[in-house]
Parts: C-alpha cells; sequence; structure tokens
C-alpha cells in the first residue's frame, strides 16, 4: 500500500476533490487510495448509472462497465447517465461520454458485451473492486463466483418496483474453502450463496419491465452502493491482509439493507432497515469447506454449474398448442364479423386482459374486460381449493361463486339461461402483455371448469397487446 | 386444530410480523401486523418459526396463493427470515422459540436493476 501514498496529489486533484478530502476519516492517503483503485461495474443501468457518476465524482482512477444494452428511451426516467440524444447507443459509451464529461481523470475501460460464464473471469480479474448492478438472478450468482474465486470484493444492489436492498460481501475476501481463521473469532464475510443460497421460482420474480420500477428507488440504491465501495477502497477494507496481520482487525458484521419506498402511503413513510446476516457458512456451495469441488473457473468457463438453469430463467412456463390460439389479426376480424372462413366462424365471445391495472389504463381492445393475471391466479387458487376441500361438483358452492365474482367478471362465471344447452357457448379470449401470461390464463380458466367440458373454447392472442400494436394498431399505446 | 383462534384461557405471546419486497401483497397489502399467538403448539411445546409460519398460512394469509410464501411445508427460496433483524440463521432457523415482543420479518430477495 505504501507506494500509492508517496506522491503528491496535482493542483487539479486538490481542486477537484478539496471538498471530500477534508471530510473527517479522508484525507490525502484515502483519496491517493481512490485513484490508485480499480472498480467494475456490472449493468450500466438504474443501479450503475447513479453508481457510476459517484464512483467517477470521487476520483477512483480506474473505471470498467460492463453492458451489451442498447438505450431506450424507456430507461431515462431512473437511468440518468444516459440522454435523449444518445438513445440507440451503446449504454457503456453513452454512459462513458457522460462520466468524461463530470470527470475526465480517471482511465474509463469499455466492454461492450453482457457478462457471460465465458468472459466473466477476464474481465472481473482486472479490477479491485466489483459491483453488481445487473438486473437478473442468474448474472448475480455468476458474478459472485467469479468474486469468490478472484478474491474480490462485491457490492451488491437490487431494486423492483418501490423497494431496495443493498449488501457487500466477501469483504475483506478470504480464499475459497476457507471457513475459520485461527485467532480471528467473529464470522467470515457471507458470499452471494451463503445469504441466498437458492434462486427463488421463476413464477415469484418480477423484472423491472414487467413489474415497473422507481427512479428515486433504484437511484438511492445505486448511490449507496457507491458510498459503499469508496469506503472500503478509500480505507482499504478490501485487503485481505487484514485477517492476517495480528492483531485482527474485526471484520464488519455483515448487513443488508433494505430500503421501502410507498406510492399508496402519505409523504414520509419510506423507510431504512438494516439487518444482521450471517458470515460465511461452512456447507456454502461456492465458499464452504468442499466448495473447491464444486466450483473453479475452469469450470465456470466450460458451463458448470449452469446458473440459467439453476434460476430457470423466466420463460412461457405453459405452451398452449397452436389450434388453442389465435393471431391478433384473427381477433380483429372476429371482431369486425370479417373471418374468411365464414364456416369455422368463431363466434365473438368475452376478451380478457390480464395486464395489471396500471397497464391498462393506457388503453385496450375495445370490449376488453381487465382481470390482473395475479388476479386470476388468486381466483384458480381459491377454485382449487374448494376441490380439495371435497366440494367438488358442478355446482360452484354459493360462498365460492361470491368470492370468485369478486375477482372474475361475472360474465365469466355465469351461464346464460337460454345458453345451458346449446352445443357451443360463446368464447372466452385472453390477451396479456406479451403472450406468455396469457396462455397460464387459458390453462387456469380451464382448470376453473369455465370452459364448461368443452362446450367454450378458451383461447389466447398470440404475441399479446404488443402483437395488437404490430399488426393492427401502431398507435395502440402500448407500455 | 385449536390453533386458529387462541382460547382464552391458553396462554398467548404478542409478537409483530413485518412483511416486505412484495410479501406483503399475500398478507392483505398491509406491512405490519401486531399478532397475538398461542405459547405453545397443538403438543403443548413451544411455539417456534416453523410454528408461526404455518399459523401465518392458516390465519393471516389473505391471498390463496401459499405457494408464494411456503413449498413443501418450509419457507420458499428467496425469502429472508429476520428474527429482531438477525438472519435466522442466527438464532436457530425454524427451530427459534418466538419471546413475547418478538419482531420477525420476512423479506423477499429483489433481483432488479
Ligand atoms: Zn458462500
Amino acid at each position: 500500500m505504501a507506494q500509492y501514498t508517496d506522491r503528491a496529489l496535482t493542483e487539479e486533484e486538490m481542486e477537484r476533490y478539496s471538498r471530500q478530502m477534508i471530510v473527517p476519516g479522508m484525507g490525502k492517503d484515502a483519496q491517493l487510495r481512490l485513484i490508485n483503485s480499480k472498480v467494475l461495474i456490472i449493468g450500466a443501468g438504474g443501479l450503475g448509472c447513479p453508481a457510476a457518476q459517484y464512483i467517477a465524482g470521487a476520483g477512483v482512477g480506474t473505471i470498467g462497465i460492463v453492458d451489451g444494452d442498447v438505450v431506450e428511451i424507456s430507461n431515462l426516467h431512473r437511468q440518468v447517465g444516459h440522454s435523449t440524444t444518445r438513445v440507440g447507443m451503446m449504454k457503456v459509451d453513452s454512459l462513458i461520454t457522460h462520466l468524461k464529461g463530470l470527470n475526465p481523470l480517471p482511465s474509463y475501460i469499455p466492454h461492450l458485451t453482457h457478462l457471460t460464464p465465458h468472459n466473466a473471469a477476464d474481465i472481473i480479474s482486472q479490477y479491485d473492486l466489483v459491483l453488481d448492478c445487473t438486473d437478473n438472478p442468474a448474472t448475480r450468482y455468476l458474478i459472485s463466483d467469479v468474486c469468490v474465486l478472484l478474491e474480490k470484493p462485491l457490492v451488491s444492489a437490487a431494486s423492483v418496483q418501490a423497494s431496495g436492498q443493498l449488501t457487500v460481501l466477501n469483504c475483506p475476501p478470504v480464499p475459497q474453502g476457507i471457513t475459520s481463521i485461527l485467532g480471528v473469532t467473529h464470522p467470515l464475510p457471507p458470499c452471494y450463496r451463503c445469504c441466498f443460497p437458492k434462486p427463488p421460482p421463476p413464477s415469484a420474480m418480477t423484472t423491472c419491465g414487467e413489474a415497473g420500477i422507481v427512479g428515486t428507488v433504484v437511484g438511492m440504491m445505486g448511490i449507496a452502493q457507491a458510498g459503499e465501495a469508496i469506503k472500503i477502497l478509500a480505507k482499504g477494507h478490501h485487503r485481505a491482509d487484514i485477517l492476517n496481520d495480528p492483531p485482527h482487525e474485526p471484520t464488519f458484521p455483515p448487513s443488508l439493507l433494505i430500503y421501502s419506498y410507498d406510492l399508496e402511503k402519505g409523504p414520509s413513510s419510506a423507510t431504512f432497515r438494516s439487518v444482521r446476516m450471517a458470515g460465511r457458512r461452512k456447507t456454502c456451495f461456492a465458499c464452504g469447506d468442499n466448495s473447491p469441488q464444486n466450483l473453479t473457473l475452469e469450470g465456470i468457463q466450460k458451463g458448470t454449474p449452469n446458473y440459467d438453469q439453476f434460476c430457470s430463467l423466466p420463460s412461457a412456463k405453459v405452451t398452449l398448442p397452436m389450434e388453442d390460439r389465435i393471431s391478433a389479426s384473427t381477433y380483429k376480424d372476429i371482431l369486425a364479423g370479417t373471418q374468411s372462413e365464414p364456416e369455422q366462424k368463431i363466434l365473438q365471445g368475452i376478451l380478457i386482459d390480464t395486464r395489471e391495472k396500471e397497464h391498462f389504463s393506457f388503453g385496450a381492445i375495445p370490449g376488453a374486460i381487465n382481470v390482473p393475471f395475479g388476479k386470476l391466479l388468486t381466483a384458480a387458487a381459491i377454485a382449487k381449493r374448494e376441490k380439495q376441500n371435497g366440494q367438488e361438483g358442478r355446482e360452484i358452492s354459493k360462498e365460492t361463486y361470491e368470492r370468485l365474482s369478486s375477482v372474475l367478471p361475472r360474465e365469466i362465471l355465469d351461464q346464460e339461461e337460454d345458453k345451458k344447452d346449446k352445443e357451443s357457448e360463446p368464447p372466452i379470449f385472453v390477451v396479456c402483455r406479451r403472450g406468455h401470461d396469457s396462455q397460464e390464463a387459458v390453462e387456469k380458466l380451464r382448470e376453473m371448469g369455465l370452459d364448461r367440458g368443452g362446450k367454450r373454447k378458451i383461447v389466447d392472442i398470440i404475441g399479446g397487446m404488443k402483437a395488437w400494436k404490430e399488426e393492427i394498431d401502431p398507435s395502440f399505446p402500448f407500455i | 386444530m385449536g390453533d386458529s383462534v387462541p382460547a382464552p384461557d391458553k396462554p398467548t405471546i404478542p409478537i409483530t410480523v413485518d412483511f416486505s419486497g412484495g410479501l406483503e401483497m399475500l398478507f392483505s397489502n398491509q406491512k405490519r401486523h401486531s399478532l397475538t399467538i398461542p405459547a405453545t403448539d397443538s403438543n403443548e411445546k413451544p411455539a417456534t418459526i416453523a410454528f408461526l409460519i404455518d399459523h401465518l398460512c392458516k390465519n393471516l394469509m389473505t391471498d390463496p396463493r401459499s405457494e408464494m410464501f411456503v413449498l413443501d411445508k418450509h419457507i420458499r427460496p428467496g425469502i429472508l427470515v429476520l428474527i429482531n433483524d438477525a438472519d435466522w440463521e442466527l438464532e436457530g432457523e425454524e427451530a427459534y422459540e418466538l419471546q413475547p415482543k418478538d419482531n420477525i420479518l420476512f423479506v423477499s430477495t429483489l433481483h432488479g436493476g
């Protein structure tokens, strides 16, 4: 460390960093440590943009940024390191353009790719500390595993809708497989897998594109992430030797910061909560006692473990056969009564739109009834519970009917008297945002018996409202 | 089972239960619940976190999608349980015996960014 502190600051550095250097606890040595540090920011989005701004502003000398995406206009409400004039540019290039304007002194290293098992070790090995600013669990596990193997501290944050979380992992780094050090009584720092050994099932995961995200919430988490990184580097907390040099400095009790913000509540209702986490787990797959048998850099490069499979990336869980699906243009013909093969004419029926009510509020196909997907699943669970309780039978009990009708429109539940004995009943059409949820919805509606033993068709619209916009109505406000 | 409503003569424990990270949606969209739960289970054993999880599923959950909270009778992967602001691993996980005024926080882990 000594060689880092034996030069004077330049005049420009003195002027630029003076306000932070005079803060108690900083000073010249801390600033020089920042200048000599190399930080990798993985993800140039809602977390990465604000984090990168403060990392750059503080004078970290080498800043690498990894992202394979391009700037979209829907990013800009939260990804404030980009700009309207740079829509379509690679995010990494766009963010570096912004950062150079903020502080031209650091070296900026673009990595114009997503982080993959193949390139992860190569990229991460060039840096002292990593910020996980990504948006999916598979990449989060990959980053943590490689950081364990390369002994890099990791500052990890995440945010969805109006919640945020932040935790510092692997700091100071301890070699893989070591779960106790002679004379060190406090717990050793955990990795991501120590805290979260198993990913949630894909059905329980929400992404920013589907669930939405509040700019200030994710921004707050990104800034807090930069704050932790700056502290670690300025104070040398990431030096592994602080564990070996007696007297043993205690490591910091691992913690998780939880930020909650609530649009339904009044002002001043947001909360921060910091909770204590356990340390390195003896049984951890990545860093525990037997971990060297599970996890190596060569293995990761060759595809073991399989991160996508481990997290089973969200995909259409139900795949309907094509005869149970119709295209947007077929549905338009049904609506307009202009079907090309009148002998196979599909009756007009009920259209259920399973998007969230916020999505629906911007516009829908005329006549569509909004039953948000979550509500529909709730209704399906109610019906299933009744069945298990032995209330099976053709008649839905009055109580179940009442409960179902609080979530499902009566048009779907009720059976018109005069149609009871007819060969076929008007179908139910289901549309969602992009054509995934709608397939599952069709399945659930059938499980609930609403296909009346096959007399009533239940089909979904392929590609959802996105396809409706692309094929039928370009002016439709798809969101 | 006798644990749905505590009988008046049975000892109870006052606790608070918090839900965060979206789990509150399963519990009438309310983040904090002040509860009085039976001090012992049906076998007269002290109430543990495992007992509480079952109790919450039976008595407090308003959304029938219980698989968002429990899988095979255990808390589902991706949910952290914190006992008085400490990871439950530090406190004995499901076997931890509840004490009066305990705060139990269930938080689902986030991945977006
Ligand atoms: Zn670990």
